[in-house]
């Protein structure tokens, strides 16, 4: 399971990188998007899967018997993907309002502020 | 219980959350951004008086002990980072008075500076690699609505570039976090600080080294992932500019300090030494390109990214004198850069414009004007006795000391560069006439129809004191920069003093 998700991770990292190449900023910024997801199962999958072992504490013990699944990434990634979900959010409208005033959707035409 | 090292967040969270209560009143939200920032700073007093006097302020969030819970931590260099973001903070609030457009202050300006300062402040104090990514949000969440306030065409290309390059970087950050998580099983820095000689796997390591290096790179605009920074800060409004160049590229920095001289030195040669390269090239790259700009604020941009070689350089040479020098060079760059943009900013003001060619003569005109630029600008380029003279000698001697003379070499030319660069600025825009052209000089030429005059003058004549302050009397800043790089150099000191002192 594990190596597969491995490659699931690469895939999505690859796909991101190749999206965030392109010169449409729609595709840019599902490139990002696809980028955040990819981090985000990265995390869940380098924390190490324990499959039908919940992290709970039996009534009356103070600690987990045996192997139990690591609650703490499902904490981080929540967290991160609330995160990724505002700024998203942000770079949606950011792009709207781009093509709008630039009047172009084509990277390689937003080149007034280079140097 | 030291309420001190929470004050820097708490301080300007509640004040941007009671500016957007107080949403339709601009008038207060005004006084609230000065009233804030003065308690800032004033937090940030006592948080380094403080930590001078115990070494390290902890406090652990929830009262859960730490690696459990998130925890703050403030050694001397964040309690110095925390009181140059309060006065830089203090200084863009009294300069937005009078040069934020109205505009802008209606669409939530002071709300979002305050929650840009709580990003930065609590980037500085966490203790926590997770919790470090998630205040980097916060600031970069509310960078971006500065960045973008106003909507013009500049403003909307230079955003993308910068939207896209600072998320690509927190997505790098966060892989890093996750298999940094996978091999230690700690978030804590202090403990992954501890735990992270037992991992077996080196290589692996070295590789989620490597990771934080580029994703703090990014952030702090070294060489080579810097192209984001002269694209996108010259186009928002002069105060954001300023803001901008004086905290946000050194909370990567601070990132960088901390977690190669706390976490990654299990590999020196190999990760400092990649360091130094990138600091060298960062020098050279900035000055260079600042070099070729005829627009006075796209040439203080890549003046900040010649500035971060120095810093970098300080931590990469990893001695205590090299460290020292760093720590200095980031006190003394954070005030001279914010202070140049604000000069640039009421040139502005005077005549319309930053491109070179349509600015002149504000030197017989303004003299007052020119004397404040030239402060931080020669204080930039390293002219003794001011702030910028002993940076750059404390970390040239660091790097003659390791014997890294072709490094030295850079560093020593890249200072008469950045003299060449800020003597063009000034013989254009101060020294040579107003050119024929420009039409416009009734402001420039006295009757400045201003009513907040004084909110420009005030803080770039505080920010040229404090430069003249570094640079007159700076033993007592050097024995600051001093203790921080003990600290620094000695992470097991930062271990104790959040995990306790009986950890094996």
């Amino acid at each position: 399971m594990e190596s597969l998700m491995a490659y699931v991770v690469g895939i999505m990292f690859t796909a991101a990188f190749y999206m965030m190449l392109r010169r449409s900023i729609v595709k840019l910024v599902i490139g990002l998007m696809i980028l955040s997801n990819a981090a985000n199962l990265l995390i869940f999958v380098v924390s190490g899967m324990t499959r039908g072992a919940p992290p709970l504490i039996a009534e009356g013990a103070s600690a987990p018997a045996g192997m139990i699944a690591d609650p703490l990434p499902q904490a981080l990634i929540l967290t991160a993907i609330v995160i990724a979900f505002g700024v998203l959010a942000f770079a949606v409208v950011l792009i709207r309002r781009a093509y709008e005033v630039v009047g172009t959707d084509d990277l390689d035409q937003m080149k007034d502020t280079d140097t | 219980m030291s309420p001190e090292i929470i004050l820097p967040v708490f301080i300007p969270l509640t004040a941007g959350a009671l500016s957007l209560a107080l949403w339709r009143s601009i008038r207060y939200q005004r006084i609230l951004g000065v009233l804030a920032n003065i308690l800032l700073l004033w937090s940030g007093i006592w948080l380094l008086m403080s930590t001078t006097d115990q070494g390290f302020v902890t406090m652990e969030m929830g009262n859960w002990p730490a690696p459990f819970s998130i925890v703050f931590v403030a050694d001397v260099l964040a309690a110095i980072m925390i009181v140059l973001t309060g006065i830089i903070g203090l200084a863009i609030a009294i300069y937005s008075l009078a040069s934020t457009p109205r505009g802008h202050e209606k669409f939530g300006y002071y709300p979002l500076m305050h929650l840009l300062l709580a990003g930065v402040a609590g980037s500085f104090l966490t203790g926590d690699i997770f919790n470090l990514f998630v205040w980097f949000e916060v600031m970069l969440l509310a960078s971006f609505a500065l960045l973008t306030l106003g909507g013009e065409r500049a403003q909307m290309e230079g955003a993308i570039k910068y939207v896209t390059l600072n998320l690509f970087s927190s997505a790098i950050f966060l892989s890093a976090v996750g298999l940094l998580y996978g091999m230690v099983g700690t978030l804590n820095m202090a403990d992954i600080a501890q735990k992270i000689g037992q991992v077996e796997d080196t290589g692996m390591l070295t590789v989620v080294a490597m990771m934080f290096m580029v994703s703090f790179g990014v952030k702090a605009a070294a060489f080579p992932l810097f192209f984001w920074l002269p694209a996108s800060y010259h186009t928002p409004q002069v105060a954001v500019s300023a803001l901008f160049a004086g905290l946000l590229t050194k909370v990567g920095v601070y990132a960088l300090f901390r977690m190669f001289t706390l976490v990654f030195t299990q590999d020196v040669d190999y990760t400092h030494n990649i360091l130094l390269w990138a600091a060298t090239l960062t020098m050279l790259t900035g000055v260079l390109g600042a070099a070729a700009q005829f627009e006075f604020r796209r040439i203080l941009s890549f003046h900040i990214v010649s500035q971060i070689g120095y810093m970098m350089l300080g931590l990469a040479l990893f001695t205590p004198l090299a460290i020292i020098g760093g720590v200095f060079y980031i006190m003394h760059h954070i005030i001279v850069k914010t202070n140049l943009f604000l000069v640039s900013g009421f040139t502005y003001r005077l005549l319309g414009s930053y491109e070179l060619k349509d600015l002149g003569g504000v030197y017989k005109y303004r003299p007052l004007l020119a004397v404040l630029f030239l402060i931080p600008a020669l204080s930039l380029a390293g002219i003794p006795p001011l702030s910028g003279f002993f940076a750059k000698f404390v970390v040239i001697r660091a790097a003659l000391e390791a014997e890294a003379y072709l490094v030295t070499f850079v560093a020593l030319l890249v200072g008469l560069l950045t003299l060449y660069s800020m003597i063009k600025i000034w013989a254009e825009v101060f020294w040579k006439k107003v050119p024929d052209h420009v039409r416009n000089t009734e402001e420039l030429k006295g009757n400045l129809n201003e009513k907040h005059a004084w909110a420009y003058y005030l803080p770039m004549v505080g920010l040229a004191i404090c430069t003249l302050i570094i640079g007159l009397y700076g033993q007592p800043i050097y024995e600051l920069a001093e203790m921080s790089a003990e600290q620094l150099m000695n992470p097991q000191l930062y271990i104790e003093a959040v995990l306790g002192g009986d950890q094996p």
